[in-house]
């Protein structure tokens, strides 16, 4: 016989599943999947919870079979690709997504880990503030962005998209770390104030389009710098050498997957300051 | 008690209470680590005329280190918090800073204080400083000629214990030469300590009194072998050199260790007695009694 807080740690290490009920296209807006909103809930609290399908009002549990106990890991599976706001604003706990997801997934949050097993839509963590996203397949525009009328976008914690990723990954981006394994569209870290922006594959034109502060770096190719970026030089940044040590450390990336020692320099936009910098890796000569 | 035939007198060393600092110095190569580390502490033998008591800890290997270079340990003790700071502005700004390739990590981010170092150097950069914050550790990216210079934020200290000591006495200078790099060598493999004189031994030990006004500190007429017969002398017949050696640690415990290591380790042939330096308890917060430490 276990004691009562030993019971619900028990309990709570279980977690909770919500599968959804059907396949469809019409978009459903989800923002209750979070852990921040189930604690102290049992699975018929959640299940009135509130959610939007297209325009109408319903609840969880019309869209989602829940079961299981705990908030602080939670499981959704099913046909998730339109809905949106998975894990939005959250501070704490694990929310793992098995598939494709819609919008906005972990928009706002600002603490917890946040999984994706699968594509993510846009607004990928759009105005982030701490917690971790990491998606195993591609993610689709505005990744760490800023939404219409916010003057910052992703303001901390760490993003990793192990596919590709759309246009203007990390725009308006002010604190934070964002790791693209794939390639990255157009306009990558476009207006960028301040933070860190990773692409192993091939980073997209127009990368820090008047960015301000901050750092892009590319480890594959790089499609084209605007001419408002000048070369500095060809050295070995040793801060990159502490990000790289640190992300292998936390398991984020694996042995080999991002390397580097010598970048070649170049610092813009200069048309906004010109204290950004694109690092882009080169080869021992 | 007696080692290896070399008796251990009954007897404690007399500890104070510091303040430690814990650096992580890197470069490109072990080298260059090295030499920034016996930049920043050198003129750090004792806080009586050099602000600081530091010495090199141990040495790092690169996979141990937060940017994969290989780098050092630099342990550094002061009195005072603000004498701290001061310290590690200087030390970290004029010796580690200027050599080439190095950065600067703290090693103590628990530490009781935190001072900032990194945040108030980040000036030399005129401007063109950057900084990165690495899960939540402010690292400052200062442009230098060989590229940048990468200093934390700020660093932690803690309250340590400095002024651990033990005397080796020996029937001639060869043999406590010897006794005494032997025990130096040993207790360098204990972590959290620094032996800060040169080369971890001192033969210049003082007390705390002079006949001089304004002198603080003047020689150790009782242990000085030439003054034997003319001043009160604490040595036996057939003792004709003595050398110190004083320890800090970042904890009591690594002190102990430290000198129960080193004191084995001096038990060396022609030792004739090792002892230790005491103001009878009544000063030192920390006491390290020598037999107590040998038989654990």
């Amino acid at each position: 016989m276990t004691c009562i807080s030993c019971a619900g740690a028990a309990l709570d290490r279980g977690g909770m599943t919500l599968t959804r009920r059907e396949s469809s296209p019409i978009p459903v807006e989800a923002d209750s999947i979070c852990p921040d909103r189930f604690i102290g809930l049992n699975e018929a609290d959640i299940a009135r919870l509130p959610a939007f399908y297209g325009r109408r009002q319903v609840t969880l549990g019309d869209l989602f079979e829940i079961e299981g106990v705990g908030a602080t890991d939670i499981t959704v599976t099913g046909d998730l690709a339109a809905v949106k706001k998975i894990g939005h604003g959250m501070t704490m706990g694990r929310v793992t997504v098995e598939g494709p997801v819609g919008q906005h997934t972990g928009a706002r949050m600002t603490g917890g880990e946040l999984v994706v097993r699968g594509d993510a839509g846009d607004w990928l963590g759009a105005y982030m503030a701490g917690g971790r996203i990491v998606v195993e397949g591609n993610a689709g525009h505005f990744v760490g962005g800023a939404y219409s009328g916010d003057t910052k976008g992703m303001r901390g914690g760490t993003i990793l998209v192990k596919g590709d990723v759309g246009r203007e990954a990390g725009g308006r981006m002010r604190r934070g770390l964002i790791i693209v394994l794939g390639d990255t569209g157009e306009f990558t870290a476009a207006r960028m104030l301040a933070g860190t922006v990773f692409v192993r594959g091939r980073l997209g034109a127009r990368a820090g389009a008047g960015m301000k502060r901050g750092t892009v770096v590319a480890f594959g190719e790089v499609a084209e710098l605007l001419p408002t970026f000048r070369y500095t030089c060809t050295y070995r940044p040793v801060f990159m050498r502490c990000y790289l040590r640190r992300l292998r450390e936390t398991g984020l990336v694996a042995e080999g997957e991002l390397e580097g020692e010598l970048f070649r320099r170049s610092i813009g936009d200069l048309t906004n300051g010109g204290r950004g910098e694109v690092l882009v890796r080169a080869e021992r000569e | 008690m007696r080692v290896n035939g070399v008796e251990i007198e009954d007897t404690f060393a007399e500890a104070f209470g510091m303040w430690g600092a814990r650096l992580v110095v890197t470069a490109e190569t072990l080298e260059w680590a090295r030499t920034a580390g016996a930049a920043a502490t050198g003129f750090a033998t004792s806080i009586i005329g050099c602000g600081c008591e530091a010495g090199i800890n141990e040495l790092v290997r690169a996979q141990d280190t937060p940017d994969d270079r290989p780098g050092i340990i630099v342990l550094l003790f002061t009195m005072s918090r603000a004498a701290m700071e001061q310290q590690l502005m200087l030390r970290i700004g004029q010796t580690i800073m200027t050599c080439p390739t190095t950065a600067c990590y703290d090693g103590l981010p628990d530490g009781e204080e935190r001072f900032k170092v990194g945040g108030k150097l980040r000036y030399f950069g005129d401007g063109f400083q950057r900084s990165k914050l690495l899960d939540g550790r402010r690292l400052w990216r200062i442009p230098v000629m060989d590229g940048e210079f990468v200093v934390e934020e700020s660093f932690g200290a803690a309250k340590a214990v400095g002024g651990g000591n033990f005397f080796i006495m020996a029937g001639d200078l060869e043999r406590a030469l010897a006794a005494a790099q032997a025990a130096v060598a040993a207790m360098r493999g204990v972590p959290g300590v620094v032996m800060p004189f040169p080369g971890g031994v001192v033969r210049s030990g003082s007390k705390t009194s002079s006949r001089y006004k304004g002198q603080h500190a003047s020689s150790n007429t009782p242990y000085c072998p030439t003054l034997r017969g003319f001043e009160k002398s604490d040595l036996r017949e057939g003792e004709n050199a003595v050398l110190e050696i004083v320890i800090d640690g970042l904890t009591s415990d690594a002190v102990a260790e430290a000198t129960r290591v080193g004191v084995v380790a001096a038990c060396c042939d022609g030792v004739l007695r090792i002892s230790a330096g005491n103001y009878g308890g009544s000063l030192g917060q920390f006491k390290f009694a020598l037999h107590d430490l040998v038989s654990a």
